[in-house]
């Protein structure tokens, strides 16, 4: 048998095996060829523009859940992330004249530099005390921001930043694929041992600790890694919008990356990217497009959508989803369809 | 210039202490942390606007008709939405800040995004010290005192008050001797939000409303509570006198002051709490109960 036919034979048995035996597994794949056609089936700008951003808030809602839903370092002030890398890549490409392939990585730089700023001096603090600590970042570069209009451009923010791309499907091509990878890659993250130590470190740091792990440097990483991925959000937002502004560093940007990640599901890296591309085409496009909702009422729909799905499904859409539709091994500790009676592959009774 | 400091720094406490001490008597009770505690302020403010200058209600009559609604919409809000999550911690935030952004989206929706102002109680001044001060500005605080010292009164010498901070300290054992802890958490809800809807009436003649008005107020009181300790009654009122006066101090004193009067009292807060992890009075909790 030649070679490429024993790999396809390969990738079929792996398909059959391990995606196709968990509707979840099925949808994501699904859901990422659906997202890579778009544009083939719609050409409206519009359209593709409300997935471009909710693709980039999704970057950023993962980059929360990566600290806060699997470290358990609440972090409040997310958006100085967001910010920091916004106003940097604009600046550089404003000033500077580099070109968006260099400013969104510097950028992401100087957001791991702000994770470190805040995860330094929030080791010692905990719990409530380091969620509130953690609010204060942004609002403090924020009023540095409006106090120094000549640099900062003040409350009107930079404009003519170059954009990523002239046209609109090409951007699209550069940031749903940059969504998937960097998703991908956060997933792997939490799937590895260090996902591993960052769960312990949730459920009990003293008890991790004790295990003869250096939590500090795990919970140092966990803020770093987390800039990072927020930072390439920044980034790649500020380039696309070809702005940027102290909307970027606000408490509601803040507050609403928290909102999209516990709606999907918090520790769980696609919980939240889920929760953005539901909740953000939603209110932008579907309930103004065709339900024509008034631009004013969207932001009272999205709270009230919120605070039912929260209500009935406190652990998050997608968590909710997930525990209705699968269950766990008592035995080998697999994932199971719901309606299986016996484990697919130790074939233990399924409870 | 002193003079001013002085008393705006002081009407900026007192609003402070009260929003303050109300967040910081639901958390320490029942562990919620009460995002929308001053959307509830920001509500009481449109209802007693909307009674008073549109209804053309008397005035007391509206404040009166006005804490009364709010305090029921905040016992109905506690026990239909923010009870039946506040097992999941993350969740309970998201709801809470679900319902600020309905309130604010209903006041944007019922009043449009301009500006209002409410008449005040009682109109004049007075000179101290050659500073003027308005009779409005000597009524808020000397109401803040009032509601302070009842406030404390009411924790430290009456059995109610007993038992409330006996369900802050450990919820279990309350439970073991015959307290209704979820009564006592419904009582604190109320009282936590009255405070919040007194503050708003005491705002509401000074400063103009605006569907926003919320959101610094809750940043603010964030910052009191953990500066001066989560849970502590006097830590929430020495921490909205440092905030209140170093806002102000700002805002007199530095050059674009008006931007900076956040980021200044946020760095406050965050070295105090960098050198005393716990805030200035801070109670370490022990390991708590699951």
């Amino acid at each position: 048998m030649n070679l490429p036919a024993a790999y396809v034979t390969r990738a079929l048995k792996l398909l059959r095996g391990e995606v196709f035996v968990l509707p979840s597994r099925t949808v994501l794949p699904l859901v990422g060829i659906l997202l890579l056609v778009l544009p083939a089936i719609s050409h409206e700008d519009y359209l593709l523009g409300v997935f471009i951003r909710a693709a980039i808030f999704a970057i950023f809602a993962a980059s929360w859940d990566l600290l806060s839903g699997f470290t358990g370092q609440i972090n409040f002030g997310h958006a100085l992330f967001f910010g920091v890398a916004a106003y940097t890549a604009a600046l550089l490409n404003l000033n500077l004249g580099l070109a968006p392939w260099a400013t969104i990585p510097i950028g992401a730089i100087a957001a791991v530099a702000a994770g470190l700023v805040v995860g330094i001096p929030c080791l010692r603090l905990r719990g409530t005390y380091l969620a509130f600590a953690t609010l204060a970042f942004p609002l403090i570069l924020l009023g540095v921001v409006f106090a120094i209009p000549s640099i900062s451009g003040g409350e009107l923010g930079l404009q003519s930043i170059d954009p990523l791309s002239k046209s609109r499907v090409i951007s699209y091509y550069i940031i749903i694929p940059s969504m998937i990878v960097l998703g991908f890659i956060m997933w792997k993250i939490t799937d590895s041992n260090v996902g591993l130590i960052f769960h312990a470190i949730r459920e009990d740091e003293v008890t991790a600790r004790a295990s003869g792990i250096n939590t500090t440097r795990y919970k140092l990483l966990a803020f770093c890694l987390s800039g990072l991925f927020a930072g390439i959000a920044g980034g790649l937002y500020a380039h696309f919008l070809t702005r940027t502004g102290p909307s970027t560093l606000e408490l509601l940007l803040s507050f609403q990356v928290i909102i999209w990640a516990v709606f999907g599901g918090i520790a769980t890296i696609y919980g939240p990217i889920a929760g953005v591309l539901i909740l953000y085409p939603l209110t932008e496009y579907v309930l103004t497009r065709y339900l024509s909702v008034l631009a004013e009422a969207k932001t009272l729909i999205f709270a009230f959508v919120v605070l039912l799905v929260l209500l009935f499904m406190p652990q998050g859409l997608i968590t909710w989803l997930r525990d209705r539709t699968e269950k766990i091994c008592p035995r080998c500790k697999l994932q199971n369809v719901g309606w299986r009676k016996k484990c697919r592959v130790c074939t233990a009774e399924l409870d | 210039m002193a003079a001013n400091i002085i008393v705006y720094g002081l009407v900026a406490s007192g609003v402070y202490a009260l929003l303050a001490v109300g967040f910081s008597l639901i958390f320490g009770v029942a562990r919620i942390v009460n995002l929308s505690h001053t959307a509830f302020y920001m509500l009481a403010a449109y209802l007693i606007y909307s009674l008073a200058s549109a209804a053309g209600l008397n005035l007391y009559l509206s404040i009166i008709i006005a804490i009364v609604a709010v305090i029921a919409v905040g016992i109905f809000s506690y026990k239909f939405l923010i009870a039946r999550v506040r097992q999941h911690e993350a969740t309970t935030l998201i709801v809470t800040i679900a319902l600020a952004v309905i309130i604010q989206e209903a006041i944007l929706k019922g009043f449009g995004g301009q500006p209002r102002g409410v008449p005040k109680l009682i109109l004049g001044s007075v000179d101290i010290f050659g500073v003027t001060v308005l009779n409005q500005q000597l009524l808020t605080l000397g109401v803040v005192v009032l509601l302070l010292l009842a406030t404390w009164f009411f924790l430290m010498r009456t059995k109610s008050g007993v038992a409330i901070r006996a369900t802050a300290q450990d919820r279990d054992v309350a439970n073991l001797m015959g307290i209704n802890v979820p009564r006592i958490e419904m009582l604190v809800m109320a009282m936590s939000v009255g405070l919040a809807a007194i503050a708003g009436a005491l705002v509401a003649p000074l400063s103009v409303l605006t569907p926003g008005m919320w959101a610094h107020p809750l940043v603010m009181i964030l910052a009191v509570v953990v500066l001066g300790g989560l849970g502590s009654i006097q830590g929430s009122l020495i921490g909205a006198l440092i905030l209140g006066f170093a806002e102000n101090l700002v805002v007199f004193l530095a050059p674009s002051g008006a931007y900076l009067k956040t980021s200044v009292a946020l760095t406050i807060m965050l070295i105090v709490i960098l050198i005393k992890p716990e805030g200035l009075f801070g109670i370490v909790f022990e390991e708590e109960r699951g």
